[in-house]
């Protein structure tokens, strides 16, 4: 993959001087003032760094932007400001549901707690939409946006792993594993969406379709990219998988009926079959075996697991919400 | 203590790690293919005998207990 376009101001200039040496990135306020895509955008490219890189990034001993100070300092005031953004929301979600007279997630068992905060969490359904109404252009057009995250699924995922205690630690490693295919490299999930993707008349390049990624799409995947590199963040991240797999399974068929309906291929309609019975298994170990493990040996996590799970949630809705609206689809 | 290789989840599916071959309620034999299988325990399943999520849109009264 080359370098994505520049978004913005801040993008060309990060973009211009991660090829030079020595780096020279704009100042913190230039940072913190950019306009919200183009920051999205640098952040994106500033984690994929430590993936997969760039064709026009060196990445030699001597170069190395994955360990430069003035790479890190950049990344560093973009995540703070996500993250800052992702937890005032959640702050406003609590408030908004104690307001209403519910505590999100105050169930003793942090297992009753997800699985209510992931129940009663309202917004737009995507996979409905696709289900039976969506045109097959609308649809690839999902299908070009999910590939930015689906091209390295479970990757983000895999950061958690060095992080956690023992029990959490085997759990989380064994869903991986099937993730990753079992040991086969046709089974491995961002292997199957690049099949689908082909078979849908796409491109399956990894970030082929990247330039046109919007703002809300690049959140969802600088958010569960921060959660895994950061372990502080461990809690966030663990949550954030949880959800994310708990609210994959039923979504997956309806998506799967829409994808066959509108008969874009055998491939990518298998792609998400697979996902209708592999998430109904991932979603249990993920609830019950991660983050409860997790949080029974370090209680202090339990709210910053709550936390990652609503971010997947809300993140999916304002994608959701926003696609509808550009596509001025109404009451979906 | 070993970690059991089969789990009762409340309201959910009941998890089985590793290879086996399951006999459905016809006599249908399907062989496990993952790590750890569900088997749905709500019988509104459309991919019978493995559970495919569908228990969460049961009321909580109707979900296995």
């Amino acid at each position: 993959m080359r370098l994505p376009k520049p978004r913005g101001r801040l993008g060309v200039e990060v973009f211009d001087r991660l090829v030079e040496m020595p780096r020279q990135l704009p100042a913190d306020e230039e940072v913190r003032a950019a306009d919200p895509e183009d920051a999205a955008s640098v952040l994106w490219v500033l984690h994929e760094l430590s993936y997969r890189g760039f064709e026009d990034v060196a990445d030699d001993a001597a170069s190395d932007p994955e360990s430069d100070p003035e790479v890190a300092r950049v990344r560093r005031v973009l995540e703070r400001d996500l993250e800052a953004r992702l937890r005032s929301r959640w702050d406003a979600e609590r408030r908004s549901r104690a307001e209403m007279g519910v505590e999100p997630g105050a169930a003793d068992d942090v297992v009753a707690a997800l699985i209510e905060l992931i129940e009663t969490h309202e917004g737009p359904s995507m996979a409905r939409f696709v289900q039976s109404r969506a045109d097959a252009e609308q649809a690839r057009e999902l299908l070009r946006m999910r590939s930015i995250y689906h091209l390295k699924e479970a990757d983000p995922t895999a950061w958690l792993v060095p992080r956690l205690p023992t029990r959490a630690k085997a759990a989380l490693a064994e869903i991986q594993y099937d993730e990753y295919g079992g040991g086969r490299p046709e089974r491995l999930h961002h292997a199957l969406f690049a099949s689908g993707l082909e078979g849908a008349g796409l491109r399956s390049e990894y970030g082929a379709y990247l330039d046109e990624a919007p703002l809300e799409v690049l959140e969802q995947n600088n958010a569960v990219s921060l959660f895994g590199m950061r372990r502080r963040l461990r809690g966030a991240a663990a949550g954030h998988f949880a959800a994310f797999e708990a609210t994959s399974s039923v979504p997956s068929r309806r998506l799967a009926q829409g994808l066959a309906r509108l008969g874009l291929g055998e491939a990518v309609v298998g792609y998400y079959r697979e996902h209708v019975e592999a998430d109904s298994v991932h979603d249990q170990l993920a609830l019950r075996f991660v983050c409860a493990a997790l949080v029974e040996e370090q209680p202090e996590l339990r709210d910053d697991v709550l936390f990652g799970a609503f971010t997947c949630l809300d993140l999916e809705a304002r994608f959701a919400a926003a696609q509808f609206d550009r596509w001025g689809v109404e009451g979906a | 203590m070993r970690t059991p290789d089969v789990v009762l989840c409340p309201g959910g599916p009941m998890l089985l790690r590793g290879d086996h071959v399951v006999q459905d309620a016809e006599g249908r034999t399907h062989e496990t293919r993952r790590p750890v299988s569900a088997i749905c325990r709500c019988l509104r399943s459309a991919e019978l005998p493995w559970c495919d999520g569908t228990h969460v849109l049961l009321p909580d009264e109707r979900r296995p207990r």
